[in-house]
């Protein structure tokens, strides 16, 4: 039982018209994985298909040890109304659904586990504060502490870090470094090498179809980089059928 | 002397308190689905389903002239065919949801007018758009005060789950499968208050009484349940105070109840804490030393 996610040729897209080919492979239960490539490569294609938002195409794609629902996604640019009228403590309690649904009531004990989560990302004294009042980095911060209530055995995390500075990555890497001492299974879309060289031992380079997977400082070579930009280059957008099919 | 102006109508004429019953039944129910409907960036739903409801009164009306029952009948079927039909087709084509509400709603606007002209004289095509709030006979109070039970009590159970799909609808579905359920239920709940509305106040009329206290609500509250306690406060009020002017006025009531509600959106527009013009004006003075 160390699986956390299997994929077995997996084939993701939309309209019929695939963006992930044929993809193999086992993330192991506590595995801390970036997964890096152009734009367009389909990362954000592949975290959709694994909380099964998006059926295969093709092939079939497993999380054994937990049920889609159980998994806590973090949505690149989250489509939150930032006008409604919420405050933050509200917000981050959104985090209890998987234990409270949609009618338990929230106890003491819950209330101080949301005070625990909006002091771990460094929102205290925000409590009360409107959402429509933070920052983008406070804003990504207080995402952060809903995850943290969600307390979910397999993280989906896609661009986390795309639009905070460098204080507010810094800190938020710590909740990751985090979740992976407590053996969750952290899996994050990322763009900055040098983070991901930094931070994450396993690395998935993805450009449409797999072109390594494994130790960071393996699949981050240069001769892997150049060959992902080629592929989503010379990927053709008419094509109907995969060209190489497995 | 303000006993006789403000309390006595109501001591002295029945069709008053049953006019106020009615009123407040119908502003307590809508003022919080406005609310959601205002949050949801759905304002003009309101009044689009309004109309839908009207080719199903119709046939009520068609088949038993203007009785209670199959024209309520008629207008949920209706109301709720428009919606769950908009919705399906804003998933399954590429016509956004506001799109296919439009074209649904026209057509049934349409339907419903020749269907009532088929029969009816204009006084009764005014009693379905205007409604006949001094008029309410013991059935239609006792629909108006199911209807808000029914809306409330349905509120009530879905309201964290409305909350959350309102604020972030992918966190909603990557937890719980209960989003499409709870649309469905809230305009199930909007179609249902229209239906009532329309009795008392006419269908055009109770999308005013739904919309302009939760609009105004919006101006004054930065959390959503202060919101949703001064929309049903100012909608309660704006009936209380329509009815006391267009009886010393003599003139018609519910439309004199949706201009009260309209004067409070108003004065909120001006001076409304959170958000309001003058709550938009450049600070005086920025640094002070």
């Amino acid at each position: 039982m160390r699986t956390a996610i299997r994929f077995d040729n997996v084939t993701l897209g939309y309209d019929r018209h695939p963006a992930v080919h044929h993809l193999n492979g086992v993330v192991e239960r506590g595995a801390l994985l970036a997964i890096c490539g152009p734009n367009g490569a389909g990362k954000s294609t592949l975290l959709k298909g694994i909380i099964e938002a998006l059926p295969p195409l093709g092939g079939s794609l497993a999380h054994p040890n937990v049920a889609a629902r159980e998994i806590a996604y973090l949505p690149q640019a989250a489509n939150i109304d930032k006008s409604f009228p919420i405050n933050v403590f509200d917000l981050v309690a959104m985090g209890l659904w998987r234990s409270r649904g949609p009618f338990g009531g929230i106890s003491k004990s819950d209330r101080a586990k949301i005070a625990r989560a909006i002091a771990a990302v460094g929102l205290d004294g925000f409590e009360k504060r409107s959402i429509a009042t933070l920052s983008g980095g406070q804003f990504q911060r207080m995402l952060f502490a809903r995850l943290l209530l969600q307390d979910a055995a397999l993280i989906l995390l896609d661009e986390p870090f795309a639009a905070v500075d460098s204080k507010t990555t810094a800190d938020l890497l710590r909740l990751v470094a985090a979740w992976h001492a407590e053996k969750r299974t952290v899996i994050a879309v990322l763009h900055d090498f040098d983070l991901v060289r930094a931070h994450f031992p396993e690395t998935l380079l993805l450009a449409r179809e797999t072109i390594a997977w494994g130790p960071t400082c393996e699949v981050l070579a240069q001769e892997n980089l150049l060959k992902a930009r080629a592929m989503v280059e010379a990927f053709d957008r008419k094509a109907e059928a995969c060209e190489r099919a497995a | 002397m303000l006993y006789t102006y403000l309390v006595s109508p109501f001591v002295e004429f029945e069709f008053m308190r049953r006019a106020l019953v009615g009123a407040i039944a119908l502003a307590l129910a809508g003022s919080p689905l406005g609310v959601f409907l205002i949050l949801r960036g759905m304002s003009l739903t309101g009044d689009a389903m309004a109309h839908a409801i009207l080719p199903g009164a119709a046939v009520g009306y068609l088949v038993a002239g203007l009785a209670l029952g199959p024209m309520t009948v008629g207008g949920l079927v209706a109301g709720l065919l428009v919606a769950i039909g908009s919705g399906v087709v804003a998933r399954t084509t590429i016509l956004r949801e506001d799109a296919s509400l439009a074209g649904f709603y026209l057509i049934s606007l349409a339907l419903g007018v020749t269907l009532v002209s088929l029969r009816g004289s204009n006084i009764d095509l005014i009693h379905v758009l205007f409604g006949s709030v001094l008029a309410l006979d013991d059935a239609t109070l006792i629909l108006l005060a199911s209807v808000a039970s029914v809306t409330l009590a349905g509120l009530a159970l879905c309201y964290r789950s409305l909350v959350v799909e309102t604020v972030d609808a992918g966190f909603l579905a990557s937890v719980s499968r209960s989003g499409g359920p709870t649309q469905i239920i809230f305009l199930g709940l909007v179609v249902l208050n229209l239906v009532g509305g329309f009795h008392a106040l006419g269908t055009l009329l109770a999308v005013g009484v739904m919309m302009l206290p939760a609009a105004a609500a919006r101006l004054w509250a930065r959390d959503i349940s202060a919101m949703l306690g001064l929309a049903a406060v100012q909608g309660m009020a704006a009936s209380y105070v329509g009815l006391v002017i267009s009886y010393h006025a003599s003139v018609p009531s519910g439309p004199m109840i949706i201009l009260i509600a309209g004067l409070f959106y108003l004065i909120a527009l001006v001076f409304g804490s959170a958000g309001g013009l003058l709550s938009r004006l450049p600070p005086r003075r920025h640094l002070r030393a």
